[in-house]
């Protein structure tokens, strides 16, 4: 005996040992759950990752805009009446009022990553007698690729924008005919025309993306749409991806400007990832559930199997509360030595299948995301499982009337 | 003058009360046990000689009726209270023994001490060993209670029951599964200590060969002490 151990761990391993067969079946029980719950949820987590990197690498997750345009009908006199229906005028490409004041106050905020002003609009990639409709964009490199990561998607080149340079989509260059190096006619249109050289090809998983992105520094950009020191979004990050509609809001509320979030944007796959979170979740919990009417069900045979024992033991002078921490203890232990196995199992389990399931350019599925925590998580959560579940056997065990457990 | 080990006055035992089927097997009990007697309860099957083991052990409770132990009333204690009680006054042999097959012989015999004190230590395994030695079995210590004969697990049962030196041991058929010559030994292996340690012995028997060699007889008929002698 270890002196180490109160009489209730070793009575409960001692009973644990002693029914072998009983208790591999059900650490076997538990560790299948518990690995079901592991692989799952590294599998679901590496797959939201891989989807949240895509959609939020290549988007800010806060784009403020200027405010809508809308029709001021002018009121000459008390007796003019407006209309029931006011046409919505078109929108012109405007400039962010005082976009360096709110660009500052944007970065004064804890909880915003990065922030970078960005001139956008549309113009027209003309090479020899190809000419493609495009979307311009004005960056500054240093601050946007913090938000959109341009470097991550380029195939051929570099991303460099000095006020010459443009990268332009795969697909955009496959239409014009174009690569690194060589030079493109960008017309805006006001006809402003400027000659500037490819830098990089990007490849942004998205054919029609690839077909009309591209990015420029911000004065080539602002000269070219005719806003010279003006800026039509300013793109930004923050901290916590899931309260950008939050903050969206409350930018919006304090600011004169249009504050639009990856949530509101991404409106689709956000309600698919959370739906996908939902199912998860109800599967785990069936999953524990399962796992814990296991244990319930074998200590209550294992109470019925033994109420001499606990008899026998009353009669020595044993108290109740220490039946009950014995049979508590070994759903505990159940639980624990399970989630121990299941996470081996789960792992194993998600290994095989990174390396099993490949996309069809052989690059992997998704990244294995494999977090400490989601294994003390488990164990703690598996180990409560089996405490809980073991509280009515034990229960029942320590409220055993000894003369009639002894007679058994 | 010592209060005797064990006093009985007046205890009755029902079962089912306020049902039809309302029935008192225990009717009046009247009985003393002295420190270091021996006592041979004897009597027919269904007389109520176990129920009335049960109640002075503490496992059960008379309807009406004092119970004292070494001079204290019983009635008045808690769950708790009757639970240390019986750990540090009673030792208890059963018919089957009743060893925990999950433990040694040994551990067995440990056991009441380490359930007292919570914890297993170097001089609760030395006493477990002395009184195995005193039964006779430290060879077989660490073997398993189902790796044992009929005689040498009961022998480990009273070694058991003796391991927190009470002062009462109540021992029910302790020789009725063994052959003659183990229930002899069992039986004088009991009286042995009774003689050396001057623990009292309460001894449930159909075998009245054993209980004439016991200090005194106490006969239990339909719920009723019948004799003592």
């Amino acid at each position: 005996m270890n002196r180490w151990l109160p009489f209730e761990w070793i009575a409960a391993v001692r009973f644990l040992r002693e029914g072998r067969m009983q208790t591999m079946f059900i650490i076997s029980g538990i560790a299948i759950g518990v690995g079901v719950i592991v692989f799952m949820s590294a599998l679901l987590t590496g797959l939201e990752a891989n989807f949240i990197k895509r959609i939020l690498t290549s988007q800010p997750q806060i784009q403020l805009l200027p405010p809508d345009q809308i029709a001021r009908p002018l009121r000459h006199g008390p007796d003019e009446v407006e209309d029931a229906v006011v046409q919505r005028p078109s929108q012109r490409v405007l400039s962010i009022d005082q976009w360096q004041k709110i660009r500052d106050r944007m970065l004064a905020i804890p909880e915003v990553k990065a922030v970078s002003p960005t001139m956008s609009g549309s113009a027209l990639a003309i090479r020899g007698d190809a000419s493609r409709a495009i979307s311009l964009s004005g960056v500054e490199p240093a601050t946007y690729f913090k938000i959109v990561r341009v470097p991550d998607y380029i195939v051929t080149g570099e991303a460099r924008l000095t006020s010459e340079d443009i990268v332009i989509g795969t697909e955009l260059a496959k239409d014009l005919g174009a690569s690194v190096g060589d030079k493109l006619n960008i017309q805006a249109a006001s006809g402003v025309t400027r000659v500037l050289t490819v830098a990089g090809l990007a490849d942004f998983g998205n054919k029609g993306v690839n077909q009309r992105n591209t990015y420029v520094a911000l004065r080539t950009a602002q000269s070219l749409l005719g806003m010279i020191g003006g800026v039509t979004t300013i793109d930004m990050t923050v901290r916590d991806i899931y309260a950008a509609e939050t903050m969206a809001e409350e930018i919006q509320a304090s600011n004169a400007v249009e504050a639009d979030s990856w949530i509101k944007t991404n409106a689709q796959f956000f309600t698919a990832l959370k739906a996908q979170e939902a199912s998860n979740t109800l599967i785990r919990l069936f999953v524990a559930l399962s796992v814990a009417f296991g244990i319930a069900a074998v200590l209550i045979v294992s109470v019925i199997q033994r109420s001499k024992d606990i008899g026998i033991l009353r009669a020595m002078g044993t108290s109740r509360g220490q039946i009950l921490r014995v049979f508590l203890l070994q759903g505990g232990v159940l639980g624990f030595v399970g989630s121990l196995f299941g996470s081996a199992m789960g792992t194993g389990a998600l290994l095989y299948w990174h390396s099993a399931v490949r996309q069809a350019d052989g690059s992997e599925l998704f990244p294995l995301i494999l977090e400490q925590r989601l294994f003390i998580v488990t164990a703690l959560l598996a180990t409560l499982t089996g405490l809980l579940a073991a509280m009515a056997p034990a229960l029942r065990a320590a409220k055993l009337d000894p003369v009639v457990a002894i007679r058994g | 003058m010592a209060e005797p080990v064990l006093r009985l006055d007046k205890v009755c035992k029902a079962y089912n009360i306020g049902k039809t089927s309302e029935t008192e097997v225990l009717h009046d009990i009247d009985l003393k046990l002295e420190h270091g007697e021996f006592l041979a309860l004897i009597g027919p099957s269904g007389s109520g000689k176990s129920t009335l083991l049960n109640i002075i052990g503490l496992l059960d409770e008379p309807t009406s009726g004092r119970l004292s132990i070494n001079g204290r009333d019983t009635s008045t204690l808690g769950d708790a209270a009757l639970t240390h009680l019986r750990g540090h006054t009673i030792g208890f042999v059963f018919q089957d023994h009743h060893l925990i097959s999950a433990f040694t012989a040994l551990e067995n015999v440990m056991m009441p001490i380490l359930v007292d004190r919570g914890f297993p230590s170097p001089d609760i395994a030395s006493t477990a060993m002395d009184l195995m030695i005193r039964v006779g079995l430290e060879k077989v210590a660490g073997n398993l209670a189902t790796n044992m004969s009929g005689g040498q697990q009961q022998r480990v049962s009273v070694a058991r029951a003796l391991a927190m030196n009470p002062d009462l041991v109540l021992a029910d058929e302790p020789t009725g599964n063994l052959d003659t010559k183990s229930a002899d030994s069992v039986f004088e292996l009991m009286r042995q200590v009774n003689r050396e340690s001057g623990t009292s012995f309460l001894i449930v028997t159909h075998n009245l060969d054993l209980a004439k060699r016991c200090d005194r007889i106490v006969e239990v008929v339909d719920g009723r002490v019948v004799a003592q002698a």
